[in-house]
Parts: C-alpha cells; sequence; structure tokens
C-alpha cells in the first residue's frame, strides 16, 4: 500500500478542481456531523464534573411548578450520606426586559456553600452574601455580560412571584459551569411575599458524601415522602437538567435523524465523486495493467485514493467542527451542557475512521468494476 | 434558438447513476429544511388554531403565563360587570375564571414525563370554547373529582386513558372523558372541575386567571383598554389570540438548529452539483464543439447548461418533498415556556413548504451550475471539437 502512496497522491491531484469541490463538499458533510455528534456526546453521554455528580435535585412529584413544604429540608437532612441540603427556587423575573435572560435563583446563603463548593469568590464577598438580606451573587459570564461591579443595583420584576425586588450585587464568583447565574437570599423573597404564602421549596438540592451515595440516596429521599400528601421525585443534577431538553421537542431523535441523513449525503458525493473519476481515467488502468499492475495493486490504488481525499474532508471538516463548537459555547447558555461543547476525542476518532470507511466503502463499487476490466476492454474504452 | 430541453434532459437520463446520486444528495438536504419547517408550520397552527379573536385573557400584571397568574373571586366579581362584555343565552356575561397548573405524565417520547396542562374550568368556560366536543366519555361533574383529557393527551400518555385514575392534588381523579379541540392547543390539555381542582390545590380564593368574550370585534380593543388602566383590578388583558400566537417562539431552537443545519448541507450539496456539471462540461467537450458549429450561441449552451444544472437540483427537490410527505402523519410535541407544558401537534406539509422546497433546491442547482455554464460557453470551438473526452 505504501508503495503506491506517491502514485495515489498524485492521482488525488490530477483533477484539482474536482477534489478540492470533493473535499469542501465532505468537510461540509464532516463538520456537521462532528458538531452535532458532540452536541448528542455532550447532551446524553456527557460525564457530569466532579462536584456536580455529586448533587441532587428534589422536586414535587406532580410537576416543578408545584412547590413542597420547606419541612422536607430537615428530614431529607437527617439521611446519611448527606453533607447538606438546602432549598433552591427559581425565581424566574424580569430583568429589564424578557429578552435579558438568565437564571435567578433564591437559595439559603448559610448552606449555599456547602452545597456549591466548586463557586470561588472573596471571603468577604462570601460575609457579605450571608450577612444582607438583598445581597445577591452573580456569576463571572453574567457579569460581563451586564457590566455588573461590585454594589450594582440590579431590580427584577417578578412574573411567577407577585413582587418586585432590589438587589446589591456582593459577590462575583468564578466557576466553570453554571457561571451565568444569580442567586439571592431565600428568605428575602419569602419576606417580601407576606403571610400566605412562604416556607414552600420549589426544589432542594443536596450534596451527597461520595458518588455512591448517589444512587442510595436519591431512592432514599423519594422512599421517605413515598406516603406523604406531597410525593417526591429525585434525581441527579445533570438528569435534572437534562429534562428541559425535552421542552425542544424529541432532541435525540431529531440529533440521529440528522446524522443519518447527512452520512448519506457524504457516501452519495463520494461514490459519485469516484464513480467519475474511475470512468475517466479506464484507459490509463488499461496501460497500467499492461505495465504488469496486479488487479489488487489497481483496487489498491483507486481505493486509497477515495480514501485519502474522503479523509483529507474529515479533517477539515474536523477544524471547522470546533470552530463551530467554539461559537456554541460562547453564545447564552440555554442548556448548561452547550457550555462544555467541544470535539471529544472519540468524535474526532469516529470522524476520521467514518471518512476512511466512507471513502473505500462508496468507492468500492467503480474501483473492483474497473480493476476486473480486461486489459482490450480497457484500451479500447471510449467513456 | 435556444437548444432544446430534451437535449438537457437526455443527457440526465444517459448519466443516470450521476445524476440520482447528486439528486439524492439534494433531496436529503431539502428534507431536512422542509422537516423542520414542517414541525414550525404544525406548532403554529396548533397555536394559531387555539383561542377565538373575540375573547380575551386577563392575568396578573407582570406575569406572563396562565401558570405564573393569581386571579382572584374579589377581581373576578368586579370584572364580570365592566360594559362589553358578550352575554349568553341566560343573560348572564361571558366571562370564566380558571385555575392552571401542570401535572407530570410519561409520555410516549419521554417516560420520564412532560408536564401537562391541567385546567380547571366551569360549565361557562367550556362553552366559551367553540368547536370543541366529547369523542368519548362525558363532561366532568362538579364537585367531583373527575377530569376529561384532550385526545392528544389519550394518545400520547399511556397513564392517562379514559376509564383509568390519576393521581394529583389530594387524591385520585377519575378520566371520564376525551375530547376532540380540532388542532387546538386544549387538545394537549386535562380539564377538571374549577372548585373541586382548586380545593386540591389549596387555592380556594386565588385562581389563575380569566377568559372574557367581547360583544363584537370593535369591543375587543375597548374591552383590553379598560381592563388595562382599571387600577383597582391591576391586570393585563390580551386578545386569547395574541398570547397562543406568541407561543409559537417555543419551535425557534429547532428552527435555528434545522436551518443551520440545512444550510450546511446545502453547501456541501452545492459543491456535488457543481462536481457532476463541470464532469458534464468536460465529458461533452465535443458535443459543445459541434453546437457551437451548427450555430447555437455562447449564450445558448451557457443557458443549456445553466438549465442542466437547475433540472438536476429540481429532480432532487421533488425528491426531497417526496421524503418529507409522510411525515404529514406524524404526531411529535414541544414544551412551550409560557405554559410550561407540552403541545402536541402534527408535522404540517403545506404546499408553501413544498414550494420553499423546490426553490431551495433550484437555489443549490444554480450554484451549483453557474461556472460549469461559463466553461462551457467559454470554450473555444476548435479546442472543444479537438479535446479527447
Amino acid at each position: 500500500m505504501l508503495r503506491y502512496l506517491p502514485l495515489i497522491l498524485k492521482n488525488g491531484l490530477r483533477n484539482r478542481r474536482r477534489s478540492i469541490l470533493t473535499i469542501s463538499s465532505i468537510a461540509a458533510s464532516m463538520c456537521l456531523l462532528g458538531f452535532l455528534l458532540a452536541m448528542y456526546h455532550a447532551f446524553f453521554l456527557g460525564q457530569a464534573t466532579a462536584e456536580s455528580s455529586l448533587r441532587l435535585v428534589t422536586r414535587n412529584r406532580i410537576s416543578l411548578a408545584t412547590v413542597m413544604p420547606i419541612s422536607y429540608r430537615d428530614k431529607i437532612k437527617t439521611l446519611p450520606g448527606i453533607k447538606e441540603v438546602m432549598v433552591y427556587q427559581w425565581f424566574g423575573g424580569i430583568y429589564k426586559e424578557p429578552k435579558y435572560m438568565f437564571a435567578r435563583f433564591a437559595v439559603e446563603p448559610d448552606r449555599f456553600f456547602a452545597v456549591y463548593p466548586e463557586f470561588k469568590l472573596q471571603e468577604e464577598q462570601k460575609q457579605a452574601f450571608l450577612r444582607e438580606r438583598t445581597a445577591c451573587l452573580v456569576g463571572r459570564k453574567l457579569a460581563d455580560r451586564f457590566g455588573f461591579k461590585l454594589g450594582d443595583r440590579i431590580t427584577l420584576v417578578g412574573d411567577i412571584f407577585p413582587v418586585n425586588l432590589d438587589f446589591y450585587v456582593r459577590g462575583i464568583y468564578d466557576a466553570d459551569q453554571n457561571n451565568e447565574n444569580m442567586y439571592f437570599n431565600l428568605q428575602y423573597l419569602f419576606d417580601s411575599l407576606g403571610p400566605g404564602r412562604k416556607d414552600f421549596a420549589g426544589t432542594f438540592a443536596t450534596i451527597v458524601n461520595s458518588p455512591e451515595d448517589v444512587n442510595r440516596v436519591s431512592q432514599a429521599i423519594d422512599d421517605m415522602f413515598h406516603n406523604a400528601t406531597v410525593q417526591t421525585r429525585t434525581e441527579t443534577e445533570q438528569n435534572f437538567v437534562l429534562s428541559f431538553l425535552s421542552f425542544l421537542g424529541n432532541i435525540k431523535m431529531i440529533l440521529l435523524s440528522i446524522c443519518a441523513a447527512v452520512t448519506f449525503t457524504i457516501i452519495l458525493v463520494c461514490a459519485n465523486t469516484m464513480a467519475m473519476s474511475v470512468r475517466e481515467r479506464v484507459k490509463e488502468i488499461g496501460v497500467l495493467k499492461t505495465l504488469g499492475f496486479t488487479n489488487g495493486a489497481i483496487l489498491t490504488i483507486i481505493l486509497g485514493e477515495a480514501a485519502f481525499i474522503s479523509l483529507l474532508g474529515g479533517f477539515v471538516g474536523w477544524i471547522i467542527a470546533n470552530g463551530l463548537a467554539y461559537g456554541a459555547r460562547q453564545a447564552p447558555a440555554f442548556i448548561q451542557q452547550l457550555k462544555t461543547l467541544t470535539i471529544q476525542p472519540s468524535v474526532t476518532v469516529a470522524l476520521l475512521v467514518l471518512s476512511v470507511v466512507i471513502g473505500v466503502g462508496s468507492s468500492f463499487l467503480p474501483a473492483y468494476r474497473a480493476s476486473k476490466t480486461s486489459i482490450l476492454d480497457a484500451l479500447r474504452y471510449t467513456g | 434558438m435556444a437548444i432544446p430541453i430534451a437535449y438537457n434532459l437526455r443527457n440526465l437520463a444517459v448519466r443516470k447513476t450521476t445524476t440520482i446520486m447528486t439528486a439524492l444528495g439534494i433531496a436529503l438536504t431539502v428534507a431536512v429544511l422542509l422537516a423542520v419547517l414542517a414541525l414550525v408550520a404544525g406548532l403554529r397552527n396548533a397555536f394559531a388554531s387555539t383561542g377565538n379573536p373575540l375573547q380575551v385573557l386577563i392575568m396578573r400584571k407582570g406575569s406572563n403565563s396562565e401558570l405564573a397568574s393569581n386571579f382572584t373571586r374579589q377581581q373576578y366579581q368586579d370584572l364580570k360587570f365592566k360594559p362589553g362584555i358578550a352575554l349568553d343565552s341566560k343573560q348572564e356575561p361571558m366571562v370564566s375564571l380558571e385555575l392552571v397548573t401542570v401535572v407530570n405524565l410519561p409520555s410516549v417520547d419521554n417516560p420520564d414525563g412532560v408536564n401537562i396542562t391541567l385546567r380547571g374550568l366551569t360549565e361557562r368556560g367550556i362553552a366559551m370554547r367553540d368547536d370543541l366536543k366529547i369523542t368519548a366519555g362525558r363532561w366532568f361533574r362538579a364537585g367531583h373529582r373527575e377530569a376529561v383529557i384532550g385526545k392528544s393527551v389519550a394518545k400520547r400518555n399511556p397513564d392517562a386513558q379514559l376509564g383509568k385514575q390519576l393521581k394529583f392534588g389530594r387524591g385520585m381523579w377519575e378520566i371520564v372523558g376525551v375530547m376532540d379541540a380540532g388542532d387546538s392547543a386544549v387538545n394537549s390539555e386535562i380539564w377538571a372541575d374549577l372548585n373541586q381542582a382548586a380545593a386540591d390545590y389549596d387555592r380556594p380564593e386565588v385562581l389563575s386567571s380569566a377568559l372574557v368574550r367581547a360583544k363584537d370585534p370593535v369591543a375587543v380593543n375597548a374591552l383590553i383598554n379598560d381592563l388595562q388602566a382599571d387600577q383597582k383590578l391591576n391586570m393585563m388583558a390580551l386578545t386569547e389570540k395574541d398570547y397562543y400566537d406568541a407561543q409559537t417562539s417555543s419551535a425557534l431552537p429547532i428552527q435555528f438548529l434545522g436551518t443551520f443545519v440545512a444550510c450546511i448541507m446545502a453547501i456541501g450539496s452545492s459543491f456535488a452539483a457543481m462536481n457532476t456539471m463541470y464532469a458534464a462540461v468536460a465529458k461533452r467537450s465535443k458535443e459543445i464543439g459541434t453546437l457551437r458549429v451548427l450555430g447555437f450561441s455562447k449564450a445558448g449552451i451557457l443557458f443549456s447548461f445553466f438549465l442542466e444544472s437547475l433540472l438536476l437540483s429540481l429532480i432532487g427537490g421533488l425528491i426531497g418533498c417526496l421524503l418529507v410527505l409522510p411525515l404529514a402523519s406524524v404526531t411529535t410535541s414541544i414544551g412551550s415556556f409560557t405554559s410550561f407544558s407540552d403541545i402536541a401537534f402534527n408535522f404540517r406539509v403545506t404546499p408553501l413548504i413544498l414550494l420553499t422546497g423546490l426553490l431551495f433546491s433550484l437555489f443549490m442547482g444554480a450554484f451549483g451550475g453557474l461556472f460549469p455554464a461559463r466553461m462551457a460557453a467559454k470554450k473555444e470551438i476548435l479546442v472543444a471539437l479537438r479535446e479527447e473526452s
């Protein structure tokens, strides 16, 4: 095979326009495939970060929009294996205009840093958040987006809750994920809502001691409230976030069908190009055979050329896919997983292997036919 | 004289393998775009079929959904006698006080459960929905834990079936009927008696929203202005239509992803078409020379090859359209961020969408065919005739 490499390269370059067009065409499809596979990987195969994999989210079994009694927190806390439990309440609301969307949560400051140990901020900012009722924390990325500085006032108009709240930025935290959120004191929300509507919990965030505890604890929490009026449903933080994906429709199905369509397109493009290219040089194959090239050698040369072109296309596509993933990471977060969208090594390997397989597979038929053509027929061919 | 179109058609037929492969590539690209468009059209249709233009939805100021809204019985009493509200046959104002919440049920696509809107309302509320009928069973009775499910709920949520019981609120609710509201989003809801639901959810006084029917189209705006300006009521009002139209934005992420994918695929397919056309030009060099000798102009050659590329892509476009036609019978669902619940709908393959697909394919053909056609037209007669294919 290596022996024929110069010949393969020469053949690949003989019709430069065609090679470039084919490579571009394959690259376009391959970059899509890479990007979509990376998305699939991030959504459905991704590994949670160390801290995230230790966190559980408990919500009302009926739905996320139905609250639970706040007393559940202390009951959950009694279970073995739990480091800390905190009420975690989605606030929603509007900051200036509905389009300035970011996640706002009411939390319990005294438990917050135990549940989110990965959030880094200065000690005095931490203390200010614990001390001041109207303090809020914002993620670095969010602060950059809106130019929030320490001491700035943020006003949120409530939509789920009929209150308008003023906050003062007392801390800006650094974290790899969840760095576009705003956190504030739950007690401030309860006080503003007045009597009749307080002491409820939308969700509980629990951090367990070790990864081995995750399944046992989540089962134990749900079992604990199995016979209560309000039943719960507990899942890992990662699964909880992913449950929002179903809002976008059947994403798994959509991603897989598009991937299939794209792969099929690449096969078509490859097969077509190689068929054209082989047809063009049947005469040449006759000459090669007269010179003593065996059928196998000719097959190798043609298949090698197809593999070379489609591998090159796959490689260019891979580069573009990396660019697309970079772009997606910059976009405002809708699903946390998109923030970590990278073309994983496994996706890279899959992409490159797939290009070779498609290249060889799709050109096999024309290559095989050409290699079988008898010398006389080949030389006489006037295609 | 122009080169007859039959010449191009025969050429495409002669090189049938290449033609089919190139056309299929274009077809798949078109199919991806059309599938997404059909999805969005289906969702839009579901929301557009919901709501009566004469009806006004009233929610708490600041809340943008019924789910987050509050509406007290006192406010309902104040609202009832506003001018401009239509009266029913019993001379009662057509105002419906409603409770909206969600319940989580496993669906065929998502065994982990999706949110389904649960609406508590009274007989008047039912009467205010036109084109709504019970297709199986009966309506719920007041004061009982009975529920009626939309036909999409019955189709997509195995736990919600006529005769079965669902657990929500404070007990078991019996499903006594299935309702059909045409294409409306109501098909994705569960309905129950207002007072029973309010008692179960501990909201006897604070419900969610009110729906009002205006006397006539002119009264709609006057009613909205009147309601918006009422300081005591402190509510926001908008037509039921506007409320549902705005929810079409739920499909935006998928629309964005699909269009993005289709555009990149289109670039790939255009290159493939270009390749095919360049090969066609190279192979027919002698023919081009002959045509020129016969007196056909350069422009005629340019046009002929360009046309051939368009025909090639049009075949692809047609196959693409055929590929998406079966989608019309597929039901899928999307979550609405407004109602925080699942909306089931059918893909909708409209003539306009098919036309878009054909135009999209022609666009690819035009891009892929222009340069090869120009090359064909530029060939010198003598060189062309002498060229070996």
